[in-house]
């Protein structure tokens, strides 16, 4: 019986820190390039609108999973315009690009409140998902087993291979990179759009699985959150992955806390999280960006001198 | 780099507007013959299910009542802060001589903008400061909860509930222990645990939060949240739920038991008739205690839907407990009544009137765990 339970819950905080991972991954990578996007939360709210309009119309959420995706990828291509073609200011964008995805998403959602869609369906992997504990990793949906992949991906990507080494010189000195012959705004203009396509599949998660309606705002600052992440997992991949699911791992605990009567205030570990951040931040200002692997012109922008 | 910063102002100022602008727009419905105008202040967009879309609901009863003699209107999206003030006074200033703010938190703003207009006639949602012009107007959402006791009590074979919170205050503790009423007094071994969601709208949180329940052995889940995410999440691992606030059964059709409606109508009319007949009044005192109205089942402010997916006895307790509460004859908090530490707080006889329950600040028998502070 306690097994059970233990496991139930492992799952759940798997499910709860999938949008977290593969919004933070997407972040990760344009941040390696080294462009802040403070839009993830935006993003995130036109990928979830996106997916469920899409799982909706067609009745199929894997269709949806596509529709949120390129939802995502949609809005980054604003921000890429401006801040890479007209070279604003990229936290002042980013913070527009929120405000902007959470009024549309509002707008365009509007006909999509009250619906109600069949979910992204468990697929189950037989015989591995009977293991006490491992088991839950096996229990999950199409979806989250493709948020592996893709981190996997990413990781392999930006550490084994040429594209990976070009996108972190475009991050650490884009001036350097440009001397060498690298093109640094394409570059940049690939790493905002991923990110803007897993912010938007992270963002879809919730809708397609999380909780199967369409609601205003529903992201909850997860976005935020997932910024927040990239910071704390020092812009590694598997580290994010191991971040995200840390932090649902403290927001469904302080849920059962409660639900058992443990003695500790649910606020104090609602905290949690954003100290955890806070102190990274400290550590990092503290002990040099290089060291944590922050990109040394991550938020600044390339202007071509002739 | 100027042309640039230039460009940047221009573009948020463009994206602002086009947010303030979904945010905050004015719908009216035309009439003719100068008309009363009746404005309302709402948390959010209505929607289709929850607290605004009851308030909506409300409104709609309102201008059909009234036809002609009067135009309603409403400002979606206004939170709980400063902005509220400038909303009402515009609502003012667009000629409204009745306005229906609808959230606990536009209190103090609605009683500033009240004091600033004496010629205009306030009505607060859920509050308790009034004034001349100021009244306010409450369900007794409890009573509901009281029903859902019952039911629950009678459905659940773990004996385990789970009841999600959103905060602690008055309000949510009154309907804690009203559910646990209901539920003790058909079930004496089952227990609610219940878990502070922080937030009365975050639906990833409120569906985490059942899963957890359900988890934890829950079988029955009760919500004072706002989203339908808990009765989705119930629907799914085969639990039962109540909607809160209006009908969510399209969410959850063989999961949710009943919902206690919202029904904000009857109370609308009611004081926009008096406001047509010259009888509007909160009376005389510094509490104006004539303009604080605070009804429930037995006024149909409280509507309860049908009893469904349960047994034909548990439907028939749970319609006998509707009945008594709405004609009286059965009081939730009459005592015998303990808190869960085992202290009086009521003896035989003894009955508690609104200002206990205004200030309940414990959990009854029943109960897992204590208040957060």
């Amino acid at each position: 019986m306690g097994l059970v339970m233990a496991d139930e819950l492992l799952l759940a905080i798997l499910l709860t820190s999938v949008p977290l991972i593969l919004a933070a991954t997407g972040e990760l990578v344009a941040e390696k390039s080294g462009v802040l996007n403070l839009g993830v939360e935006g993003m995130m709210l036109m990928g979830a609108v996106a997916a469920f309009g899409v799982a909706s119309l067609t009745g199929s959420p894997y269709l949806g999973i596509l529709g949120g995706g390129l939802a995502g990828l949609l809005i980054s291509l604003i921000f890429a315009v401006f801040v890479l073609g007209l070279a604003t200011n990229q936290v002042a964008t980013g913070l527009a690009l929120t405000i902007f995805g959470t009024g549309l998403s509002g707008l365009i959602g509007a006909p999509l409140v009250g619906q109600s869609i069949d979910g992204l369906p468990s697929l189950i992997i037989p015989w591995i998902s009977d293991i006490p504990m491992i088991g839950a990793f096996f229990r999950l949906d199409f979806l989250a087993y493709l948020a592996v992949v893709l981190v996997g991906l990413t990781a392999y990507v930006l550490n084994h291979t040429q594209f990976g080494l070009v996108l972190r010189a475009v991050g650490i000195n884009h001036d350097s990179a440009h001397a060498l012959g690298y093109p640094v705004l394409r570059v940049r203009f690939m790493a905002v759009l991923f990110g803007g396509f897993m912010a938007g599949l992270g963002g879809g998660y919730l809708p397609l699985v999380l909780t199967p309606h369409w609601a205003e705002g529903m992201t909850s600052g997860r976005g935020w959150i997932a910024l927040a992440l990239v910071v704390f997992a020092s812009w590694r991949p598997w580290r994010v992955t191991a971040g995200a699911i840390l932090f649902g791992g403290i927001t469904i605990m302080q849920l059962v806390g409660q639900a058992r009567g443990w003695a500790v205030p649910s606020q104090f570990l609602s905290m949690l999280p954003y100290f955890a951040t806070i102190v990274v931040l400290v550590l990092i200002s503290r002990g040099g960006r290089a060291q944590f692997g922050a990109p040394a012109h991550l938020g600044k922008n390339f202007l071509i001198t002739r | 780099m100027n042309r640039s910063i230039l460009l940047l102002l221009v573009a948020i100022i463009a994206l602002g507007g086009i947010y303030f602008y979904n945010s905050s727009t004015t719908k009216e419905e035309v009439s003719t013959d100068e008309p009363l105008k009746v404005g309302f202040v709402y948390l959010t967009n209505p929607g289709d299910h929850g607290w605004t879309y009851a308030h909506e609901v409300g409104r709609q009863q309102l201008q059909d009542h009234f036809g002609d003699q009067i135009t309603t209107s409403y400002v979606e999206n206004i939170p709980e802060g400063p902005d509220a003030t400038r909303v009402i006074r515009e609502l003012v200033a667009d000629g409204n001589q009745v306005i229906f703010t609808t959230s606990f938190g536009y209190m103090e703003q609605t009683l500033k903008v009240a004091g600033e207009n004496p010629e205009v006639i306030f009505d607060h949602i859920t509050g308790y400061k009034r004034a001349e012009n100021m009244a306010t107007g409450n369900i007794r959402f409890y009573e509901g909860r009281y029903v859902q006791g019952v039911v629950a009590g009678m459905t659940t074979e773990s004996n385990q509930i789970g009841y999600l919170a959103a905060f602690p205050i008055p309000e949510v503790i009154q309907g804690i222990n009203s559910f646990a009423r209901g539920l003790r007094s058909v079930n004496k071994d089952a227990t609610i645990k219940v878990v502070w969601v922080n937030s009365w709208y975050d639906p990833v949180k409120e569906a985490d939060a059942a899963k957890v329940l359900i988890a934890e052995g829950a079988d029955v889940l009760a919500q004072h949240t706002d989203s339908p995410a808990m009765l989705q999440t119930a629907e799914k691992a085969g639990a039962k739920g109540f909607g809160q606030s209006s009908d969510m059964h399209k969410f959850a059709p063989n999961a949710q038991l009943f919902a206690s409606v919202n029904n904000w109508g009857p109370y609308y009319i009611d004081q926009v008739q008096k406001v047509l007949d010259g009888t509007w009044s909160t009376g005389e005192g510094p509490d104006h205690m004539d303009g604080n109205t605070w009804k429930g089942i037995g006024d149909d402010f409280l509507v309860l839907t049908e009893f469904k997916n349960m047994p034909d006895d548990v439907a028939a307790a749970a319609t006998a407990a509707r009945d008594g509460i709405a004609d009286g004859s059965l009081n939730i908090f009459a005592g015998p009544m303990m808190d869960n530490e085992g202290n009086t707080i009521l003896n035989a006889g003894e009955v508690l009137d609104d200002g206990g329950l205004a200030g309940m600040n414990y959990y009854v028998e029943g109960v897992e765990g204590s208040l957060p502070n």
